[in-house]
């Protein structure tokens, strides 16, 4: 925990909290960017290379790209004239309260699981792809088989309906 | 080795090692707690200095080059055979005055450029642009790169949305729809030399291939897998700096300018700068990967230095996307999509199990008999079958005749 932790967690929590605070849905959207690139940077920070670059190929890359991909091509940009923050934003905070309840428990209790470490464990792309191919290739090819069926579905969810003969 | 002898001689590599040299000299004057940061420090200022340099000069070449192919002579009026022209335009958006549309998103309006430039500079961080001269030598470069590149789209959707212009809006939308569908194909024809070389990192890439049979090198693009991955890395190159045929997302006759429409003065610059950047740097890494980076093209030309190497790669590609520019009529959108999906896609997705077969085919002729037969078995069906129910006879002019 040093000062470089402590300046990207501000940078991420600052995104995420402007993420839902802001009014209009774009500027959320480029909010959770910085979000996104708060952890990828925390990530590079625990010598965890692999994953902080894959975050920002993913997450930047893809997933902020598709946010606003579906905001301009759905209601578009524009803001409601009722005010864009739900009526049932005590419920919300609850659930994420909930939440985030169980996911540090489940990180508090999961500390003693693990045999402490002294040295940091230095892992490769390399032992990531051997980890992948060899010990954890059923949980890929499930998640292949996974994609593969989304990717078909969107496809029959695009494609133009062929004109009924009877209606 | 024939041009051991040479290559060995002091002076040559010196000359090889001569920004390397250079840089630890001037380091040398500080105390020795500051060197390494300053060393990053000294590397990242000639980053930043020789690519903007090599900006300038291209901008020049481009403009002279087109003139050419079009029968024209171009700039001819400021300096010596109009040389001096990228200066005349350097002050020009430097003291034009900055315009903001009124409705405009003022902070992402002024962000988008900014993103670009950094995003796209970054890139340079991991290419190696001759022998020891690579900024940060990642065990996982190549990701880092394609990460910095993948940012870069967000930039152009900031730029045409703050905007507020329906020009900007939609030469965004056409930017993005096309840089993230050739994206996918730039990563896996990419991924077919990873598979090879069994590294993400550039440096590591460049010395697989800088190995010599007689005279020849054992460059990607000399196999059958690496020439097809390459073909398909050029075209998704093209596309994703938006390039000449691919250049819709600028298209001028139907959006004035595209996502930049509503940047005038130094931020047009800035966006003019980041594009050419992201052409040097998709070349450098086409280079790299295919084109053995900064080794030389035959055994007996080591001796010259290998930034000499590198550099021309990358300006030949330069010259091969103005030539491209000058000769190719644009696409039309339907026609940009169906060919990286229906076309470039399949056939690199082919190429990635062509590269498998060739890599447990072992050593022999077999692999090479075999790997050709599949590309260009598959090249010619899926060219058929992508042509099949289209006539196309011969081009009729109206005018020209």
């Amino acid at each position: 925990m040093n000062a470089m932790f402590y300046l990207l967690a501000a940078i991420t929590l600052a995104g995420g909290l402007a993420t839902v605070l802001l009014k209009h849905l774009v500027h959320s959207a480029l909010a959770v960017t910085v979000a996104f690139a708060g952890l990828a940077l925390m990530f590079l920070q625990l010598d965890a290379q692999f994953a902080g670059f894959a975050q920002i190929l993913v997450y930047i890359g893809a997933v902020a790209i598709l946010i606003v991909f579906a905001i301009l091509l759905t209601r578009g940009a524009d803001l409601p004239k009722h005010g864009v923050f739900s009526r049932t934003w005590p419920l919300g905070l609850v659930i994420a309260a909930g939440v985030f309840a169980v996911l540090g428990w489940a990180v508090i209790s999961s500390a003693g699981a693990i045999p402490q470490q002294n040295a940091s464990p230095s892992v490769t792309v390399h032992d990531i792809g051997i980890a992948l191919v060899g010990r954890y290739v059923l949980p890929l090819e499930i998640l292949a088989l996974l994609l593969t069926a989304a990717t078909i579905g969107a496809v029959i969810v695009a494609m133009h309906e062929k004109e009924r003969p009877g209606s | 080795m024939i041009a051991t002898s040479a290559a060995a001689n002091p002076f040559f590599m010196n000359l090889d090692q001569i920004f390397v040299l250079l840089r630890n000299w001037l380091v040398g004057f500080l105390p020795v707690a500051l060197r390494p940061a300053a060393g990053v420090v000294l590397a990242v200022i000639a980053i930043v200095c020789v690519f903007p340099g090599l900006f300038a000069l291209t901008t020049v070449f481009e403009r002279k080059g087109l003139g050419r192919i079009q029968n024209r002579l171009g700039p001819n009026r400021v300096g010596p055979f109009g040389f001096f022209q990228p200066i005349a335009d350097g002050i020009k958006s430097l003291t034009k005055e900055d315009i903001v549309p009124f409705s405009a998103n003022a902070v992402v309006h002024f962000l988008a450029p900014l993103v670009l430039v950094v995003t796209v500079f970054m890139g340079f961080a991991v290419l190696p642009m001759g022998r020891n001269m690579v900024l940060v030598d990642m065990d996982s470069g190549l990701l880092f790169f394609f990460a910095m590149g993948a940012a870069t789209e967000l930039s152009v959707f900031m730029a045409g949305w703050s905007s507020r212009n329906k020009y900007s809006v939609l030469g965004a939308m056409r930017a993005v729809a096309q840089m993230i569908s050739y994206e996918v194909v730039l990563l896996l024809s990419s991924v077919a030399v990873v598979m090879i070389t069994g590294s993400l990192s550039l440096p590591r890439i460049v010395e697989a291939q800088n190995q010599y049979s007689g005279i020849f090198p054992h460059w990607y693009i000399f196999t059958p897998w690496g020439l097809a991955a390459f073909l398909m890395y050029a075209i998704a190159a093209t596309a994703e700096t938006n390039r000449s045929p691919f250049d819709l997302p600028e298209g001028e006759s139907e959006l004035v300018a595209g996502y930049h429409t509503e940047y005038s003065g130094f931020k047009f610059a800035l966006f003019f700068l980041g594009e050419y950047l992201a052409m040097f740097s998709i070349s450098g890494l086409g280079a790299t990967l295919f084109l053995g980076g900064w080794s030389a093209p035959f055994s007996f030309l080591q001796f010259v230095p290998s930034w000499i190497w590198f550099f021309g790669k990358v300006m030949l590609s330069i010259f091969v996307f103005i030539w491209m520019r000058g000769t190719l009529p644009r696409l039309r959108q339907d026609q940009l999509m169906n060919f990286a999906w229906k076309f470039v896609l399949p056939f690199t997705l082919l190429n990635l199990l062509v590269t498998a077969l060739w890599r447990f085919m072992g050593e022999g002729w077999q692999r090479w008999v075999v790997c050709t037969i599949i590309l260009a078995a598959a090249y010619i069906v899926m060219g058929r079958l992508g042509m099949s129910g289209r006539h196309i006879g011969r081009r009729s002019y109206r005018y020209a005749e």
